[in-house]
């Protein structure tokens, strides 16, 4: 693991903490980290300033602390509920859970494409389909971990849209658009939310070294960005400690970014 | 009333052109043993319904599957299934039906409450909605007007599930930590085929677990087939988790020119015992850990 330059911590660490912020002051509800980095976020943010989420084993049980990611030798797993699929849904449409996941596309309104890569009847790339995307999006808070922030992944126009996102032309009158709200998206190079003009991409703050307009180069939309545009909080000592000693004790972070 | 049966019994009340639901969820709790059957089958052009694994897979790859009505495709802990993948992209299978899980959910509930359709938020605002057209909105009766997703009944032919235990009568018990929507399968399905592990008598099964492991009443099931080692290489735990290195194999065989037709011979067209030695033997099937997510 190589330190960001002057730092002490790496590009890995950096993104896992900006994924716990995504998770600050949300309370009682389910902290959904999908992939290592969005699962290290949710354990990092429950294990300092958002100690009531909850937590589950990606299978069927709630957890009353995070499970390190890879070979558990002795580890068990705290158990503290038991949540079939049939209640995540339930839990979910209610409202009472926050998601992160890596998707493959993401438009400027953050809607999401985990389906598939190219014409829909005939996709050039069969991914997983929407699984629970489209439910999700529409009832409860999303978030992105994007490690390869780049125009294929950050494209003008999705090729299915699996998650809701704001794009007005997308919401028929009547429909309930309050109930969604996209926070955040961490990339490798900065941290985005959805507060540009008409709900568009703006980026909120940059990773050490990473210019505005090296952001811009890499996505194929144009973005906006916060007045006093500053560099992205890293981890500080005492989480730090708890990444390194509890949370991802098989250091399985220093694989997300190969080193070069 | 004896509701035993032989897989070749369910292939027999089954004909072309049917909807079949099939229960478990991804490479978990799949009636692979059911699915074989089907494969071995001359059934043809079915529509399948699935929160998929490699029961879509290998129906897709084996050509028995005119529509797929689906959430997803995952083998679990190998992200995709490769025989799928290979359906989709050579355009042989353009006749699907993409739903978000809970709707698929919700459409099986629709169809074993017996409604036209339920309302859900999900779907909607999203390319669920566009690329299905047949999928349509309805507006809340109420002061809130809200227009929402009208989720229709997925009415199913037949149900396909496997489950740890049954009594001879149908009464079907679930040990695994999860249920997944088995019950909503039957429940939505005109005829109900459950394969088991073992099956017990009724007080000896009873005996087995809690009370809340027994998810599948009698209404729910009209046939059920002995099939131990029956969701291999899916699993089935607490007895047998997901068997990677086999679903690997399977996986192969999808890289290759006549892959799956050797897969078939090796693995597809043998009976149950040579199918269990060929992978190994119970002994070691047994000895598969569940998986770690």
């Amino acid at each position: 693991m190589t330190p960001i330059e002057g730092k002490d911590y790496s590009l890995a660490e950096l993104c896992i903490a900006a994924c716990a912020e995504a998770f600050r002051g949300d309370g009682e509800i389910l902290a959904s980290g999908m992939g290592l980095v969005p699962r290290l976020g949710a354990g990092l943010a429950k294990l300092t300033f958002s100690p009531d989420l909850l937590l589950n084993d990606g299978e069927c049980t709630l957890v009353s602390e995070p499970i390190p990611p890879g070979p558990r030798g002795s580890y068990q797993p705290q158990v503290e509920g038991w949540l079939p699929f049939r209640a995540v849904f339930d839990l979910l449409w209610g409202g009472r859970r926050h998601c992160m996941n890596t998707p493959t596309q993401l438009d400027r309104f953050g809607q999401q494409n985990i389906s598939l890569i190219g014409d829909p009847d005939q996709p050039k790339v069969q991914l997983l389909g929407v699984r629970g995307i489209p439910g999700n999006s529409i009832n409860h808070p999303s978030s992105f971990f994007i490690p390869n922030h780049g125009k294929r992944t950050l494209v003008e126009e999705v090729d299915m849209v699996s998650g809701v996102g704001y794009d007005p032309d997308r919401w028929k009158p009547g429909m309930n658009a309050d109930l969604m709200e996209l926070r955040r998206c961490i990339t490798n190079l900065a941290v985005l939310d959805w507060g540009g003009p008409d709900h568009q991409m703006r980026v909120i703050s940059l990773h050490p070294g990473v210019r505005f307009e090296d952001v811009q180069e890499a996505t194929s939309f144009p973005l906006a960005q916060i007045d006093g545009l500053g560099e992205t909080a890293g981890p500080d000592a005492e989480s730090l400690r708890i990444l390194r000693d509890v949370l991802d004790v098989n250091n399985l972070r220093a694989t997300v970014f190969p080193e070069k | 009333m004896d509701k035993r049966m032989t897989a070749t019994d369910v292939v027999g009340r089954l004909s072309d052109g049917m909807t079949i639901g099939v229960g478990g969820w991804g490479a978990r709790r799949k009636p692979m043993a059911l699915v074989r059957e089907l494969v071995r089958s001359d059934l043809k052009d079915l529509t399948i319904v699935a929160y998929g694994g490699p029961d879509v897979g290998m129906l897709c790859a084996a050509g028995k599957v005119s529509r797929l009505i689906f959430g997803f495709v995952s083998l679990d802990l190998i992200p995709l299934d490769a025989h799928f993948r290979a359906a989709r992209q050579s355009g042989s299978m353009k006749n699907i039906m993409e739903l978000d899980e809970g709707m698929l959910q919700w459409g099986l509930r629709a169809a074993a409450l017996r409604l036209p359709f339920l309302p859900t938020r999900a779907g909607l605002a999203t390319d669920v909605e566009t690329r299905n057209s047949e999928l349509k909105t309805v507006t809340s009766p109420y002061e809130d007007g809200e227009v929402l997703m009208a989720m229709p009944a997925l009415k199913l032919d037949a149900a396909l599930c496997h489950v740890d235990h049954c009594d001879e009568r149908g009464n079907g018990q679930i040990l695994g930590p999860d249920p997944y929507f088995d019950d909503l399968f039957c429940a939505a399905a005109e005829q109900r085929f459950v394969s088991c592990e073992k099956i017990l008598p009724t007080a000896e099964m009873t005996a087995a677990g809690p009370v809340q492991s027994m998810v599948l009443n009698r209404t729910l099931v009209d046939g059920v087939i002995e099939a131990p080692f029956g969701a291999h290489p899916t699993s089935c735990v607490p007895k047998y988790g997901i068997d990677v290195d086999h679903l690997k194999v399977y996986s192969a065989a999808a890289k290759q020119e006549g892959g799956f037709a050797d897969y078939v011979n090796s693995f597809v067209s043998i009976d149950p015992d040579a199918y269990l030695e060929a992978v190994g033997g119970a002994d070691k099937v047994g000895a598969i850990p569940a998986p770690v997510f």
